[in-house]
């Protein structure tokens, strides 16, 4: 039996309120813990084989141009190599988010710079990657690309621009108002595992062992490519050694490994270098945002502008939505909302952890602080005055809405009210102190998502859908929630992610994975309390589980014998409906950072950060705080010194290794603060559940920029703030 | 090239391509996929070893360089079932999240602490004379050679801070 849910309205019963078992909630310890730290969870690149041989990537070392030939006799001679892949099927770069069919395909064409155009396949790893680099490649190059976003017509898409109002006459008629331009630059998710596939044929069927996020689209992604049917192809990644949105589509490496293999006749494995990596998995967009703020008097906003420059490779769908929460962030009727795109020869732009509010917040809680201070307001107070009490000029509900209790429930526990306002007042030797804060706004998203649960007959329960944990806790977060729905101990429980062949979910990405997956999990159990509740005769709501005993009434009956040898089966399915557009759902925070800045150096060290979230129903509070605490330092890289470099003569990413490309190492980052409010939303989905993996980044690297300020007057309106660029204005 | 390595107490006697890393070796032709690769050039820490009781990056040195040695890997340490202190630590406050530099984290702890007892001073001792106090800026510090794009910096500190003194807190 399958339970259907499609979320049209709000779910007020909270059912999970009623259970008794005690687990949700909790700081459970993640059940793939154990392997984890003991190596024994494997990753893509690890499945064993005997005949397994090995495939490296050749990058295409132009920025433009056309691949004519391939000289592959010499290299094919080597000793060990086996074969050499390239031609029309291979990916030019992945797939984007939840693409579902296949990218632009073909070596042919060299559109940026590290393009992988062939494959060299060898016996050993050592023999492909010496084939690999001896590869000659005749390439005619072209020499007219496009590699500076300020040098080129930018597409602007209808779609992507609103205007309410009139802010050019709210501009003039603010008693304060800031008009000013934001840059950040190109990030790269940079997970620690690299991008790997092991392909394996049978006859017609691939079975691919990948390192991937969203396998219900990376199967017909893959399928795509490869001209099959994807009822062919099976992928397995159980355990993702990160993501962050670069594993959200099928990327070069897997099409040609699939390839390989079944050239060969053996499985492929092919793993990306860290350099490919960076140069041929998703980069976020660098952006220009020019934002400005009318306001009156009081610092109640008038009037909001936020316009934004990105970039993407031609022929790409997705654009970094730097402007996604503005319309929902504050006050103001008098409005201009615009996103503009420059289509550039560099590495493909896609999804980066929290793609929009990330850097879009970010800028945007600059120019509050800014307004703050022409004010004359604490900065908490002007976010609280400009909370709307509906969407403006949509005419739109929140769901639910606590950023005046995360802001004041931050500034409380950071000790707010000991910042001194004039900015460079506070000294400790040589080092400048400051403090600063910022909000958190993030969308909240439901995806269609399915699972299965058995509750066997020995009193145990299985959970399994093609959901992935790509560190986000799914496998704790999951295992919970059938605990508590069917009162069973967690040990008691067994989650199996990442395998096509188990019902198909939401995959993990843009923070829907928990609270979808999560409610599928939710809707099999309600399927199986009924069942149940049939069986000892009483109604569903009427029945306790606890602890493995099935409690109606005053009769207390084993699971075990309710089942009587035979096991309840059930699946859920949700899918979102109207709930999404008849209220607005969004999860909200406040962040709140001391930092140190040498007055010598320029350096700036966080000294310590704090901050308050809300996101719905906590569903761990250990993993929770976890996703939390890796949101705010990435904040604090994009703060300081994440950087991805493109050379201005060629477009290349300079910096692409984890040497030259700085994300935060343990002694840039203090002991962290979360605060997790207690809220339930009705209208997300039955768990009352909102996303959490990105809120943590999506403006947490404003708060440390605002301390800079506060510590020394230097506004640093350039991503990041570089020593440099901090010193230049510290006088 | 004939290569001997003893790993977590066995030996190996291996005939190896000379470019073979130690890494690699590891991953390749002993199937103790444990060690992880995250960059291959000794710039992220996944791929940290035991070798003759010092913390090395196995992707920056070649297997055949090491015949003879004694070297520990992660699955030398403890198994699922049988955790040592450090890993049930890293369990315990959630020091880790996707599990990818996880090993390389607890190797390179296990022999930090050791640096530390021995007077090791790192780049944030004050006092280079003195043994140092593993305090949070020293572990942060001491652990800085192994990244973590996850973020648990935090975490890892609370649960080496937690071994390094002896126990739970």
């Amino acid at each position: 039996m399958t339970r259907h849910l499609t979320m049209d309205e709000a779910d007020t019963r909270r059912r999970l309120d009623d259970m008794v078992q005690g687990t949700l909630g909790t700081p459970f310890d993640r059940p793939d813990g154990p392997l984890k730290v003991t190596g024994t969870a494997p990753y893509a690149a690890e499945w064993q084989s005997a005949d397994l041989c090995h495939g490296v990537l050749v990058r295409a070392p132009v920025t433009k141009g056309r691949l004519k030939a391939i000289s592959d006799e010499a290299v094919k001679a080597l000793p060990g190599v086996l074969a050499v892949v390239s031609g029309e099927k291979m990916l030019r770069n992945p797939a984007q988010g939840m693409a579902n069919e296949a990218p632009v395909q073909g070596s042919e064409d060299i559109v940026y710079f590290g393009q992988p155009v062939a494959l060299v396949v060898a016996e050993t790893f050592e023999q492909a990657r010496h084939g690999a680099q001896a590869l000659k490649l005749e390439i005619e190059r072209d020499e007219d690309f496009a590699i500076d976003p300020n040098a080129v017509e930018p597409e602007v898409p209808e779609d992507k621009q609103s205007s309410t109002g009139d802010l050019d006459t709210a501009m003039r008629d603010a008693a304060h108002s800031i008009d000013a331009v934001y840059t950040t630059p190109a990030h790269s998710s940079a997970s620690m595992e690299p991008h790997a596939s092991i392909a394996e044929w049978d006859g017609d069927s691939l079975t691919l062992h990948g390192s991937y996020q969203m396998l219900k689209f990376n199967r017909n992604e893959l399928a795509d490519s490869l001209g099959i049917d994807p009822k062919n192809v099976r992928i397995l990644s159980p355990y993702v050694g990160g993501g962050f949105g670069s594993k959200l589509g099928i990327a070069p490496e897997a099409i040609a490994a699939a390839l390989a293999a079944k050239e060969l006749g053996r499985p492929v494995s092919v793993s990306m270098t860290r350099q490919q990596v960076f140069e041929t998995t998703m980069r976020r967009s660098e952006t220009r945002q020019r934002i400005r703020l009318a306001a009156g008097a009081d610092g109640k906003l008038t009037g909001i502008g936020h316009e934004a420059l990105v970039s993407s490779l031609f022929d790409e769908g997705f654009t970094e939505p730097v402007t996604q929460a503005t319309p929902f962030l504050y006050r103001g009727e008098n409005r201009v909302i615009g996103n503009s795109v420059a289509r550039l020869n560099r590495t493909c732009a896609g999804s980066v952890r929290a793609p929009g509010e990330a850097v879009g917040v970010t800028a945007f809680e600059n120019a509050m602080d800014e307004l703050a201070e022409k004010v004359g307001i604490d900065p908490v107070e002007l976010r609280r005055i400009n909370i709307p009490d509906e969407v403006p000029s949509q005419n739109i509900r929140f769901s639910s809405h606590k950023l005046a209790e995360a802001l004041d429930e931050g500034a409380k526990a950071f000790g707010w009210d000991k910042r001194n306002a004039k900015p460079g007042a506070v000294r400790d030797g040589e080092w400048q102190i400051g403090m600063g804060m910022s909000s958190a706004f993030r969308v909240n998203l439901l995806i269609e998502s399915e699972a299965r649960v058995t509750l066997k007959a020995d009193g145990t329960a299985e959970v399994e859908t093609d959901m992935t944990d790509i560190g986000t806790g799914t496998y704790a977060v999951l295992t919970q929630i059938a605990a508590e729905m069917l009162g069973l101990p967690p040990e008691n429980v067994t989650v199996r992610l990442g395998d096509t062949e188990y019902p198909p979910a939401s995959g993990s990405g843009g923070s829907f994975g928990a609270a979808s997956s999560g409610t599928s999990v939710f809707l099999a159990c309600e399927e199986i309390r009924e069942r149940i509740a049939d069986a000892v005769g009483c109604t569903e709501t009427d029945l306790t589980l606890k602890d493995g005993m099935a409690i109606a009434g005053n009769r207390s009956t084993p699971l075990t014998k309710v089942l009587d040898g035979q096991n309840f089966e059930a699946k859920g399915h949700v899918k979102p409906g109207e709930a999404q557009k008849k209220v607005r759902q969004a999860t909200y925070g406040a962040y709140f950072a001391e930092v140190a800045v040498n007055s010598v150096t320029g350096e700036t060290r966080v000294r310590r950060m704090t901050g308050a979230f809300a996101a719905g129903r906590i569903l761990n509070a250990k993993t929770a705080r976890s996703q939390c605490i890796g949101g705010m330092v990435w904040g604090i890289g994009m703060a300081l010194t994440e950087d991805l470099v493109h050379d201005p003569r060629y477009g290349q990413i300079v910096n692409h290794d984890l040497a030259e490309y700085h994300v935060a190492v343990n002694a840039d980052v203090p002991q962290i603060d979360v605060i997790l409010l207690d809220e339930r939303d009705d209208w997300a989905n039955p768990l009352q559940a909102k996303g959490l993996g990105e809120l943590g980044i999506c403006g947490a690297a404003a708060a440390v920029t605002n301390a800079i300020y506060n510590a020394t007057g230097v506004r640093v309106r350039d991503y990041p703030a570089t020593l440099d660029k901090v010193l230049a204005g510290n006088t | 090239m004939q290569t001997e390595l003893k790993i977590n107490g066995d030996k190996h006697v291996l005939d190896l391509d000379s470019r073979t890393t130690l890494l690699d070796v590891l991953r390749h032709h002993i199937g103790l996929t444990g060690t992880k690769k995250g960059c291959d050039h000794g710039q992220c820490g996944a791929c940290t070893v035991i070798v003759n009781g010092r913390r090395i990056n196995s992707c920056l040195t070649l297997a055949c360089m090491h015949d003879g040695d004694e070297i520990t890997t992660i699955e030398g340490l403890g198994t699922p079932d049988d955790l040592n202190p450090l890993q049930a630590a890293f369990v315990a406050h959630d020091g880790f999240q996707c599990g990818y530099c996880t090993p390389g984290q607890i190797c390179s702890a296990t022999a930090m602490l050791k640096e530390a007892k021995a007077g090791w001073p790192s780049h944030v001792t004050e006092d280079m004379a003195s043994t140092p106090d593993l305090t949070d800026a020293e572990i942060s510090e001491r652990m800085s050679g192994n990244l973590c794009r996850c973020s648990a910096y935090p975490n890892i500190v609370d649960a080496i801070r937690e071994v390094a003194r002896g126990g739970k807190e």
